[in-house]
Order: C-alpha cells, then sequence, then structure tokens
C-alpha cells in the first residue's frame, strides 16, 4: 500500500459504539485505513499517553476505518474513554495480512483478536462455506456474533460462541470446539487471533490435520516500522515481517506459544 | 575476478564493509544471524547499560516526509543479560555498544563480557537523547578521557568511540578519544531534532526533543567523517543516512573504511545489506579498484 510519509495524523473520533462493559468500537473518518487489508495494523497515538499498535476493524462505510479496545493498560483504557470529538493519531497501515483462500474456511478467534477475522470476513468470496468460532470467559464479553452474523447473511457459514463458564453458547475453550469440528469437517484454511497460548494451540491442531493454518501474533511494539526491534519474534519482526504467519514457519519459532518480550528486550514467559 | 569488499577498520578484519548501525534491530542472536546471512559484516547491538532499561513511552520513533525521529531511550535488556545471550556466540562479528556515566558503568559492562566472543565495543559518546550518557558524555573531553582509559585497560578487544554533534566541537572530543588510546571513530549519531503536530500543537514525541536520522543527516555525515580522517590519524566508521550503494561509496570516498546501515533497515528492510554490497562490488569492478583500502579517503586529494 501506498503512503506518503509515517508521521502521525490526527482524526476525530465521530461513533463509539460499546460492544461489552470493558470493549468499544471507536470509529473515525480515513481513505487509506477503511481499505486496508485484513491483519493489518496501525499505530494509534493517544496524546500525552501513548501509541499502540491496533488491528483495523471494519467501519461498513466507505471511507471510514475503525479500531476495537479493551480497556486493559493505561493506554488502552484511555483509547476506551475517548469520546465523539476527541482526537487521535494514526499512522500506518503497516505488517502483512492474511492470505485469502477459498472453500471451508475455519475462523477461530478470542476477545480483540477478532478483530482481524471479522474484517477477514468483509474479503471472503459468498461461495466460501465460512465457520467462526469465537471464545470469551463468560456471555457479558461475548462480542460480534450479530455483527459476524450480519456480514455472512446470504452464504453458507456458521457462528459458533465458546464460553469458559458455559453462561452462553458451547461450554469450554475455542480450541474444544475446534477438535470436534476437525472430527467431522475438512477445512481449506484455518486463521486465528487472540490470546498466545489460544493460536498455538490452534495452530497445533490445524497442523495436526494437515490443514493451511495462519495466525496473527502480538509482540510489545514501539516504532511499528522496523527499525527499533522491540517485536523481535525469533528471528523475524512482527510488525514488517508479519503480524501473520504461517504454521509451518510458527511451529518452527521456539518463541511462538511460550515467551515474549518486555519493553528493555528481555524475555518472559507466557 | 570480482573484487574483494573485505575491509579492515583497525585491528576490526569485516568480510564486508556494512554494519547494521547501534540501535536498529539489535536485540537478539537470532536477528543478528539473520542479518549476518543477509549480508551484513558486522553487527552492532543497542547500547548496552548495567541495568535494563525500558526506554521512553511511545511515540518513540516516527517517519517525517524524509528521514525518522526517534527518542527511543536506549532501551535494552542490560549488560549481563545481553552477554549471557551471546555467550553462545561463535561465528557472528558482533560489535557491542555500550552506554554509561562513568568509567565504573563502562568497566563493569566489559567484565561481563570477558568470555563471550565479539569483535570489540562501540562506546555510545553521542546519543541525543538521554540525560547523562551519550552526548552529556562526549562533550565532557575529561570524562571521555577517563571513561576510554578504563575501557582499555579493560578490554581483550578493540574499542570504537560513537560520536555525534553536541554542543562542544566535536573534533575536540576526538582528538581526546584518540590521545586517550582510541582504536577508531564512528560518526555521527543522530542530530538533536524534533517534530510538532499542528492539529494538536504538541511535540510528537514523548520525550518532545529527539534525534534526527536518514537521509537528510548525510551530508553531515559526510562532512564529519572527511574532516575526521583528514585532522586524524585513526580509522573511521561512516553512519548516517546511507540507503544506497551510492551513499556507501561517498563515504568510503571521504575516509571512512567501513559503514554502518540504520534508518535505511526500515526503509528497505534486511536486503538493503547485499543490496549496496553488490552496488559496492559493482562500482569497485567498474573503477577498477581491487580492494576496499585503495578507495578509501581518495576525495581527499582534490
Amino acid at each position: 500500500m501506498q503512503k506518503s510519509f509515517d508521521t502521525p495524523k490526527i482524526v476525530t473520533i465521530e461513533k463509539v459504539v460499546d460492544e461489552t462493559p470493558t470493549v468499544r468500537t471507536i470509529f473515525f473518518s480515513d481513505e487509506m485505513l477503511s481499505k486496508v487489508l485484513p491483519g493489518q495494523f496501525a499505530m494509534v497515538w493517544i496524546p500525552g499517553i501513548n501509541e499502540i499498535p491496533m488491528s483495523v476493524m471494519v467501519s461498513q462505510e466507505n471511507g471510514k476505518a475503525a479500531f476495537t479496545v479493551r480497556k486493559h493498560g493505561l493506554a488502552t483504557t484511555e483509547l476506551f474513554s475517548k469520546k465523539v470529538g476527541d482526537q487521535i493519531g494514526i499512522r500506518g497501515p503497516y505488517g502483512n495480512s492474511f492470505t485469502i483462500k477459498q472453500g471451508n474456511l475455519l475462523l477461530v478467534g478470542g476477545g480483540t483478536g477478532l478483530v482481524p477475522l471479522i474484517r477477514m470476513i468483509t474479503f471472503l468470496k459468498k461461495s466460501d462455506n465460512v465457520t467462526l468460532v469465537m471464545g470469551a470467559k463468560t456471555k457479558l464479553e461475548v462480542f460480534f456474533e450479530g455483527l459476524a452474523n450480519k456480514l455472512l447473511e446470504g452464504t453458507k457459514h456458521k457462528v459458533i460462541v465458546a464460553t469458559e463458564d458455559g453462561s452462553y453458547g458451547e461450554k469450554g475453550l475455542v480450541t474444544d470446539v475446534m477438535t470436534k469440528l476437525f472430527q467431522e469437517n475438512k477445512f481449506d484454511a484455518v486463521y486465528t487471533c487472540g490470546p498466545e497460548k489460544m493460536m498455538h494451540k490452534v495452530v497445533q491442531i490445524a497442523s495436526e490435520n494437515k490443514t493451511h493454518v495462519e495466525a496473527s501474533i502480538e509482540r510489545m511494539m514501539k516504532c511499528g516500522i522496523g527499525i527499533c526491534g522491540s517485536c523481535c519474534f525469533g528471528d523475524v519482526m512482527a510488525c514488517k515481517d508479519g503480524t501473520v504467519f504461517d504454521g509451518v514457519t510458527l511451529l518452527a519459532n521456539k518463541e511462538f506459544g511460550y515467551t515474549h518480550r518486555s519493553k528493555s528486550g528481555i524475555l518472559d514467559n507466557y | 575476478m570480482s573484487p574483494d569488499i573485505s575491509t579492515r577498520v583497525g585491528q576490526i578484519a569485516l568480510e564486508r564493509p556494512t554494519m547494521l548501525a547501534s540501535g536498529i534491530l539489535g536485540i537478539s542472536l537470532d536477528v543478528f544471524g539473520r542479518l549476518y546471512k543477509e549480508g551484513a559484516g558486522a553487527l552492532v547491538t543497542k547500547s548496552l547499560s548495567k541495568e535494563p532499561w525500558d526506554g521512553y513511552p511511545n511515540p518513540t520513533i516516527i517517519g517525517l516526509k524524509n528521514g525518522y525521529l526517534n527518542a527511543v531511550g536506549l532501551s535494552n535488556p542490560g549488560a549481563p543479560y545481553f552477554a549471557k545471550m551471546l555467550s553462545q556466540n561463535q561465528t557472528i562479528p558482533i560489535i557491542v555498544s555500550l552506554v554509561g556515566s562513568i568509567p565504573e558503568d563502562f568497566t563493569f559492562m566489559i567484565k561481563q563480557f570477558e568470555n563471550v566472543k565479539i569483535l570489540g565495543y562501540e562506546l555510545n559518546l553521542s546519543c541525543p537523547h538521554v540525560e547523562k550518557v551519550g552526548l552529556e558524555v562526549g562533550d565532557d573531553p575529561e570524562l571521555v578521557h577517563t571513561i576510554i582509559k578504563s575501557v582499555k585497560k579493560e578490554s581483550k578487544v578493540p574499542v570504537l568511540a560513537k560520536v555525534g554533534l553536541g554542543s562542544s566541537d566535536y573534533l575536540e572530543t576526538v582528538r581526546t578519544a584518540c590521545e586517550s588510546g582510541i582504536d577508531g571513530i564512528t560518526a555521527i549519531n543522530t542530530l538533536r531534532a524534533m517534530a510538532i503536530d499542528v492539529e494538536t500543537a504538541r511535540p510528537i514525541l514523548s520525550h518532545k526533543i529527539g534525534g534526527l536520522s536518514g537521509p537528510p543527516i548525510k551530508p553531515v555525515a559526510v562532512r564529519c567523517v572527511y574532516e575526521i580522517s583528514s585532522k586524524f590519524d585513526i580509522p573511521v566508521i561512516g553512519c548516517g543516512g546511507i540507503s544506497s550503494w551510492e551513499d556507501a561509496v561517498e563515504f568510503l570516498l571521504a575516509g571512512a573504511s567501513a559503514v554502518q546501515i540504520g534508518s535505511a533497515v526500515g526503509e528497505k528492510w534486511t536486503g538493503v545489506f547485499s543490496e549496496i554490497n553488490n552496488g559496492i562490488s559493482k562500482y569497485m569492478e567498474k573503477k577498477n579498484y581491487g580492494k576496499i583500502s585503495e578507495m578509501v579517503g581518495i576525495a581527499k586529494k582534490f
């Protein structure tokens, strides 16, 4: 994608949608980000606070883009608290994207990791058969189910929700659902994004079933443009070589599913 | 026969003249291995401190219309951690960059690397955006002298000093470094700079002031390499805005024995080293140079 430079561009928040008590989607106008490929991200500047990488969400409106944020640390809580009329800075898009395959496709996501998968749906063909498995701890934390069904309307599809406490949908983890699905179905490709332990399991299951799999990984990120090295993941950089990697590459990376780096660059265990 | 692009920076022998500049990607042995395979002649680590540093909050690096602005804040996992990681290294040519405020900081860190296979050290006397280290040290001749003296006493490998443009005459820093026994000079670091967002009226970097790198600083860096190599009998490594083989050759002609590449890695990614190596090789063939040393500093004869 062509972009002139990497200086933050200020945009104004036009709409805020509550997804759950801790998750919101914020909408703004930006031609470039409205068109990004699924898995690509932007660096989002919350002036005076921090700048963080965010996967670009679908806006369903021409020329508009969105981010879905869960309040967690200082920066995400500030972004979550932004109101209509507030300003944020954006630069990007950065990173690669999911390879778009056709046929029987399985999408497995958890939490805000659903964002690139929802975006993925908008790039698929009407003839594809999509199964989306989405995980949450409990019913209150389930979001995007309605949106996914709406975006997949008129196609052969299934949206399956799994909650850890069984308060909604199937009881258990998305990977439990995935194992069951593989007993009865063959998939042409699996795409996943969410907590790394979850993705690790998804990649293992898909690989055991000899199915092409891709995951979008997350690392501590500072520059987003392949300079600082903070998001180093084995011998690759999440920002520039990723964030999407295929299963073969991931299973050969000894850090996948086990370790990530701190702000200083020290390897910590997940 | 294709030209020999190996080079020497004093006692440091390099298979290829393009090195990874400090601060860029240099955080893990796996990455060093990859960049070496992809053509870098040596890898300079991020500047290491005695203890781990988190660096500043973001924004720490932004791109400009031309070049980059950064105030990362010297984030690094600390010398002891890094030395342990590098202890498995056998084959990768690594230069360890060190940052500190007093001689004891540096000697402590050098002790950590006693049994680690490295090519040498590069003392960061020029980071423009962290207090009490970098440029603030480089601007103090007395401190430069005592630090280099103590480092040279402890180190079993060559020691380079990376200089930049601070508040004092950088050539005086070079003079002091040479008189204190330094083995080579890397010039230059980023230049103190800033950017303000006009919509919010805020400085963009969280640290407000940072360092400018990339193509805009290249002519300044070429001038410094030319001046240093003209005035002192010391090997020089050129650094600042190199993103093509023409840029690299320009530094060699100005008097550099090797070059470091930083911002261009962000622009062109890891293939930048072999691209520049190949360009240098073709240039040498065309101009009939058999060795890098034949072209080092020849612009000075005019």
